[in-house]
């Protein structure tokens, strides 16, 4: 799986890292830095909570 | 699980959440989603930021999801107004609905200034409505004054400074944000408006709110005058549980409820700002006005109403952001008070880190400008850290930050 971040909706509120912090980091200058594009299994739960934790619906996961 | 009917009352983001869970979860029977306003669910952060400053406000999901793809019925305009829980009914408008699985998401409803009924220009701001009227006044070039500087309040000056417009809070206490950060951090963030240019007046009460149909003045208890066409009072919000009296539930500066969010009553649980919780993060019972945790008691709520048997606890760190003057304020945990220490940048800075101890453990972190390290706080608080390992992370932080430099 593949994660995709709309990066017009992003605004680095950093729930995605606190649920899945092998995968989404917020850097200094509050954005969003991916750390790996692809989903590792074991990422993959802490991904999806991401996706629907994020306040503005800025990821998705695609096959 | 078909036939049995799912009602959730509060038609806001737990709302939204508690719909869509519920869909996502199998269940196929009818549900009736019922709100107070007008209005298809929308977001209410945007309402004191983006919003005032001009962006759009689109709903969560349109019409045809909500209907169609979700299956909700909508009731919206329409109050509840009672719950029978021996019956099984909510009465909304004219009519009676049936359940046998309820999410009661009412949130809250902002607290309003005493004697300025009737009067133009003075609002509060938590729904779409309230931001457009304050908008327009912003718009229109109102001269603004804020009444308390809580979060909303703030966000509000920071508006009304970004237009280049005057803007004067007030705030009774004489620190402000004493219990949502403490003494020292509330008054590190209260430095934030002075250095924008708002002019912040704490320790001193609003008299009256005067004028003739629409605002002029607000007369505060020093005696000053303040000439004033918009007023905002950004004084707190109180739970939506007045349609609730007699319904027997537990109402204790909210719906009383435990660890999975059930009420007592059989089939009813509640979700987002109108719930006190007992969080087992922390072990106690807490009641959060936060994005996040509405969003997540939402869905745990409705999973739970419809599958009791196999309900599941909703434990968390608390989340909540606020954004000022191009700023952001971000805060983790529960803001104990046995100690409270800044380990990286300074109070009067535009960036810290500031940790908060209860007996022996990690409690809270509250940052300005700290977005990359708020959420590994979080992860550490929701381990459980001891305080000294919260400590030595910030240590091991700033070693690193001095040799990158
Ligand atoms: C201006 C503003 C800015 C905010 N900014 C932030 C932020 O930056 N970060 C953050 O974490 N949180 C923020 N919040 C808080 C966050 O928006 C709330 O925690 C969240 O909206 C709570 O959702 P809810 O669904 O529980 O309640 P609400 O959003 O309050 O919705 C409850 C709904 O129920 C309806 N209702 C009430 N009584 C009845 C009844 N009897 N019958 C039917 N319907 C009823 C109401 O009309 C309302 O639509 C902000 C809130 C506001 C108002
Ligand atoms: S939670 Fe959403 S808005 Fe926040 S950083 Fe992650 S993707 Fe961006």
């Amino acid at each position: 799986m593949k994660i995709i971040v709309d990066w017009n909706r992003c605004t680095g509120l950093g729930i995605c890292e606190s649920l899945a912090p092998g995968v989404f980091e917020v850097d200094d200058a509050g954005d969003l830095v991916l750390l790996s594009e692809t989903v590792s299994d074991g990422d993959l739960e802490g991904v999806r909570q991401a996706v629907e934790g994020c306040p503005t619906e800025a990821l998705r996961l695609e096959p | 699980m078909s036939g049995r009917r799912f009602v959730v009352v509060g038609a806001s983001l737990a709302g939204l959440r508690a719909v869509e869970a519920a869909r996502k979860s199998g269940f196929d029977g009818p549900i009736t989603l019922i709100g107070a306003e007008p209005h298809l669910p929308y977001d209410r952060p945007p309402l004191s930021k983006a919003f005032l400053d001009g962006a759009d406000l689109p709903a969560f999901r349109g019409e045809e999801v909500l209907r169609d793809e979700l299956g909700a019925e909508l009731v919206l305009g329409t109050a509840a107004t009672a719950l029978d829980t021996t019956a099984g009914t909510v009465h909304a408008g004219e009519r009676e609905f049936g359940y046998d699985a309820l999410v009661i998401a009412t949130g809250a409803r902002a607290r309003t200034l005493q004697g300025t009924d009737g009067l133009r220009g003075v609002h509060t701001l938590r729904t779409r409505d309230d931001a457009q009227a304050v908008r327009r006044a912003l718009d229109a070039g109102a001269r603004t004054v804020v009444v308390g500087a809580g979060f909303i309040g703030s966000e509000v000056a920071s508006a009304a400074r970004k237009r280049g417009r005057d803007v004067t809070i007030v705030e009774a206490l004489p620190t402000p944000l004493v219990r949502a950060v403490g003494q020292t951090m509330g008054a590190a963030c209260a430095a934030l408006h002075t250095r924008a240019g708002t002019d912040l007046r704490c320790g001193v009460g609003v008299e009256a709110v005067e004028g003739a149909g629409t605002v002029e003045r607000v007369r505060l208890t020093d005696g000053t005058v303040l000439a004033a066409d918009l007023v905002v009072a950004g004084i707190g919000a109180v739970p939506a549980t007045g349609w609730l009296a007699g319904s027997g539930l537990t109402l204790d500066d909210g719906v009383v409820c435990d660890e999975t969010l059930f009420t007592g009553a059989p089939g009813v649980y509640a979700a987002g700002d109108v719930a006190r919780w007992h969080n087992p993060m922390f072990g106690r019972h807490m009641r959060l006005e936060h994005w996040t945790s509405a969003a997540e008691q939402g869905a745990v709520a409705a999973r739970n109403a419809l599958d009791p048997a196999v309900a599941k606890p909703y434990s968390t760190v608390p989340y909540f952001w606020s954004d000022w003057y191009g700023s952001r304020i971000q805060f983790v945990g529960v803001p104990a008070t046995d100690e409270v220490r800044v380990v990286d940048g300074g109070p009067g800075g535009d960036h810290f880190v500031a940790l908060y101890r209860e007996g022996d453990r990690l409690a809270g972190a509250l940052t300005l400008n700290g977005q990359t390290q708020i959420m590994k706080y979080r992860g550490l608080i929701a381990r459980g850290a001891a305080w000294t390992q919260g400590l030595e992370f910030a240590g091991r932080r700033r070693s690193a930050a001095m040799e990158r430099v």
